[in-house]
């Protein structure tokens, strides 16, 4: 069965959820599936869908990278850690000096989001720094 | 005289010609239309069929040629489909792939992680839930491979 046909399942999936821009490709043994999502929920179920047919993704012959959509117009976020606080910190690193912290759950606000991975943010003390950008769920 | 006689005829003959290879065109369009994949647009001229849109390879652009020649009373059919250009699979390079992976891992005590030629191996335990969060965050780095080696507790 080629990865295709294994990871049909998923790929249908994606294009009956309106993922923008699906791009699906077979490389060197390995299926890469890109797109964007309209919100995590979409996201979600996609990574339940994958995690069916390849149960705790033990195979390693897909990388499924698909993004949640943003509107431009967002200033908020909320920490969305397990249950600890969110480091913020002077740069984009985790080799960076913790500057401050976010409580969980907690709505800070968006300074900066040119960096995919660290987005800047200012608490509401008044704390400015760079947050792990997964951890953070734009707030519409 | 004469010459309006020879207008009204030709008048007469075209429209007779025109009529006659109107609905023509017309019918085979449809009929070709409803039988092509979404994204194939079906024009008809005088028997002459143009096939214009994207599809996703190059199997189903010759597919849907295929199907327009085989149908009754087309003449030709030019090709003018486009295939969808196919988006490079981008892997990040070591250096950038190292620094961002060992971001990712940061939260996850339990989880040790190599990179090698783009590719990430991943040991140590793991939860059930934080399992997938874990791989979200990974494959976002634009990886080759993820080698998931973890104990799921």
């Amino acid at each position: 069965m080629s990865l295709q046909e294994k990871y049909a399942g998923l790929t249908n999936a994606a294009t009956a959820a309106g993922i923008a821009d699906l791009a699906v490709r077979e490389q060197d043994g390995i299926l890469y599936v890109d797109g964007t999502a309209p919100d995590g929920a979409t996201k979600d179920h996609l990574w339940e869908v994958y995690n069916q047919i390849d149960p705790n993704f033990a195979t390693g012959d897909l990388v499924l990278n698909v993004n949640v959509a943003i509107d431009a117009a967002v200033t908020h976020a909320k920490v969305i850690t397990e249950s600890s606080n969110l480091n913020i910190r002077k740069g984009p690193g985790t080799d960076q000096p913790i500057v401050g912290k976010a409580a969980h759950g907690e709505v800070i606000t968006l300074v900066n989001r040119s960096n995919d991975l660290w987005w800047l943010v200012r608490t509401n003390d008044g704390e400015e720094g760079y947050c792990y950008a997964k951890y953070l769920e734009p707030q519409a | 005289m004469k010459t309006t006689k020879f207008l009204m005829s030709m008048a007469i003959a075209s429209s007779l010609f025109f009529v006659g290879c109107g609905p023509k065109d017309a019918d085979l369009q449809a009929a070709i239309q409803a039988k092509e994949a979404a994204g194939v647009t079906v024009a008809v001229a005088k028997g002459n069929v143009t096939l214009t849109g994207e599809v996703a390879d190059e199997t189903a652009k010759a597919e849907a040629e295929k199907i327009a020649k085989a149908e009754k009373g087309a003449k030709s059919v030019v090709n003018s489909l486009t295939v969808k250009p196919v988006v490079p699979v981008v892997i990040a390079e070591d250096t950038t792939l190292i620094k961002n992976v060992a971001d990712a891992v940061k939260s996850f005590p339990t989880v040790k992680a190599d990179v090698k030629d783009g590719v990430v191996t991943l040991t140590g335990q793991i939860t059930k839930a934080s399992l997938i969060t874990l791989m979200q965050h990974v494959a976002a780095l634009k990886p080759k491979k993820i080698e998931n080696k973890l104990t799921v507790k």
